[in-house]
């Protein structure tokens, strides 16, 4: 039989569950925002130069249009990003490190037309960057092109390209080294990259995390890094701990941008997602790009800052490689040649 | 009274030479110091290297307090949540015999024996874009993963078992004599869980919330699947440092990761005040 107070506290304990359920809600409804707000999301390199685009663009919209506007930043690994959009994080620009993570998106998710690479300049790539080496102050192992990195003695610091999309650029561009050499061939490259890898004494999961053990844990003689990712540590963590050297040939590693449509649409920010991405390719923007050690696409701007990125023979993904899908078949999956390099390796 | 053969008892028992006894003792101390007090400093140490107003600054720093603020409303839901849930559980599995009462108990069990890294893609599996749910909470604009919602249902999951954990076994072995005493002398279903349970099982019942409320504003996996890290909006304190380390920004991530650890250390104050101010009470409670 229910007495009088147990009923009380019956009808109490529901609303309390009730209550619960509604914050919950009401909390995740919060989203729909009250001033205008982009949701920018990026890979991890990144960090800092949007941190500052952010500003310059926040001025420029509000100079333009006399509106407020807010950006809010996402960072991760580029292919868990692009997971993330395709699972439901309701980005309005994209701006990774791969066109094949955004190809990712528009193919499985349909949030944007196949066609988005044609709707920017520079293949929707506003700046560039490659893989160099970053070695201890005074260059002791003397190394200056690939070729030095298989010496014995020579330790190598470099990702994991199972799990981190730069380390498949380094290992890319290694294999490109071997194969432009003279008689170069399939099988001396992978015989380069195989004595390669038996150099590395540490393999991170992530390229933050190899620049951590290189510079933080002093281990190894030379860092295989994006070029901007070496800037940032030498400037960072020590200016007179490293030198960086560029070798002869490297990799053209374009990171893409995109808005995404259906986002855009919904959120009804299309104007100001479309700007924000075009402003990437202003004069201003593309200086900003060059102080967080991007290479810059603009012309006028390359050529007034040469002294900080030199020439070399940049390889490109679709040329050299058949493109990321192939380059992944063939190198990164599961029994691929890295597989079978540095199993090798190991015994 | 009692306590006294007992105690004699255990004097007995220790018949190691001293040497050996210090020796013990001194190889636990060390390992405390290496693996718990030395961590414990060294965040404390490289949070405050380059001055107090430096940690000030990166602990008020706009994105910082939005990962503060966002992991106290994290943990106030979440923790109320499973207080009633965790002892509706154990009042269930300890005091009555139903069908299926085993696989229940294995039930809360569950997100202590899962990673939470798999409990966190659970909930993208469930109410991602691509998801059960998905397609329907889109159409209804209903934000739940990569929002406040998602994050605050992760960490419920993960933290669920903390308190019906503490309060089973200890329910388990005070049987249901008490309560069935009382229901005997007439009364209600509510007095006997006021009155008779309650006061039995509030220390592991205290115990058990502090315990989930440390690891609810801890937890990093499950919270990591389902944030979406957007900075300023969906950053818990754990993802937050995390970030900062990343950036290269080792003091301020360990200033809020400094802010965490305090938690932890309040938190055990708390418990060690309140034990040492209830000891009688305690003493009592257990007789033994």
């Amino acid at each position: 039989m229910f007495n009088q107070w147990e009923i009380a506290v019956h009808r109490k304990f529901i609303e309390i569950i009730k209550a619960l359920i509604f914050t919950g809600i009401a909390i995740g409804t919060y989203a729909a925002h009250a001033t205008p707000t982009l949701l920018n999301v990026s890979y991890d390199p990144t960090r800092e130069f949007y941190q500052a685009y952010n500003t310059q663009f926040t001025a420029y919209w509000k100079a333009k249009t006399g509106q407020d506007i807010s950006i809010r930043q996402s960072h991760g690994g580029s292919g868990k990003q692009a997971r993330s959009v395709i699972d439901g994080l309701e980005a309005d620009v994209v701006t990774l490190a791969l066109a094949y993570d955004i190809d990712e998106i528009a193919q499985r998710s349909k949030l944007l037309p196949a066609n988005w690479q044609t709707r920017l300049k520079f293949n929707a790539s506003p700046y560039y960057s490659t893989i160099v080496f970053l070695v201890r102050k005074g260059n002791p192992k003397a190394i200056h092109d690939w070729n030095d990195l298989v010496k014995v003695g020579v330790q190598v610091i470099t990702p994991n390209p199972k799990t981190s999309g730069g380390a498949r650029w380094n290992y890319l561009a290694a294999w490109g080294y071997a194969i432009q050499q003279p008689g170069g061939s399939e099988k001396t490259a992978r015989e380069f990259v195989s004595k390669l890898y038996k150099n590395v004494p540490v393999l991170d999961s992530g390229a933050r995390g190899s620049t951590t053990t290189f510079v933080q844990r002093g281990i190894g003689d030379v860092l295989v890094a994006w070029e901007n990712e070496a800037y940032l540590a030498v400037n960072q963590l020590g200016k007179n701990k490293f030198d960086i050297v560029t070798p002869t040939v490297s990799v053209l590693a374009e990171p893409a941008v995109s808005i995404v449509d259906k986002n855009v649409d919904k959120h009804k920010t299309r104007a100001a997602a479309v700007a924000y991405l075009e402003q990437l390719y202003s004069p201003q923007a593309q200086e900003l790009i060059v102080k967080n050690y991007f290479r810059p696409q603009l012309q006028d701007v390359a050529l007034k800052h040469q002294n900080m990125f030199p020439k070399l023979k940049l390889l490109t993904i679709d040329k050299d490689f058949g493109g990321w899908k192939r380059a992944q078949a063939v190198h990164f999956s599961d029994g691929g040649q890295f597989d079978q390099i540095y199993e090798r390796g190991a015994h | 009274m009692s306590d006294r053969p007992t105690l004699k008892g255990r004097h007995a028992s220790v018949s190691e030479p001293r040497l050996v006894r210090w020796l013990l003792v001194a190889i636990a101390l060390a390992f405390l110091c290496v693996s718990v007090v030395l961590p414990l400093v060294s965040v404390f140490s490289e949070a405050l290297r380059n001055g107090v107003s430096a940690y000030i600054d990166s602990i008020t720093d706009p994105d910082a307090i939005s990962a503060i603020k966002l992991t106290l409303l994290v943990a106030f839901i979440a923790v109320p949540f499973n207080l009633v849930f965790g002892v509706a559980a154990a009042w269930c599995v300890s005091k009555f015999e139903f069908w299926g009462k085993s696989f229940l108990s294995t039930l809360i069990d569950l997100p202590f024996s899962v990673s939470p890294v798999i409990s966190g893609l659970i909930y993208v599996l469930l109410y991602g874009a691509h998801g059960w749910f998905g397609p329907w909470l889109q159409a209804h604009n209903v934000h739940i993963i990569f929002a406040t919602a998602g994050i605050v249902m992760a960490t419920t999951f993960v933290t669920f078992p903390f308190v019906a954990r503490e309060l089973i076994p200890l329910m388990q072995e005070q049987g249901s004599d008490e309560e069935q005493a009382a229901l005997s002398l007439g009364a209600s279903g509510w007095q006997t869980f006021r009155r008779v349970t309650l006061p039995n099982i509030r220390w592991s019942l205290l115990y058990g919330v502090l315990l989930c409320n440390a690891r609810a504003m801890g937890e990093f996996g499950a919270v990591s699947v389902v944030s979406g890290h957007i900075r300023g909006l969906t950053n818990t304190m754990p993802l937050h440092v995390e970030i900062l380390y990343n950036e290269y920004n080792f003091v301020a991530a360990f200033s809020v990761a400094s802010l965490l650890a305090l938690l932890a250390l309040v938190t055990l104050a708390v418990k060690s005040f309140l034990e040492w101010r209830h000891a009688d009470e305690l003493a009592a409670k257990h007789k033994h």
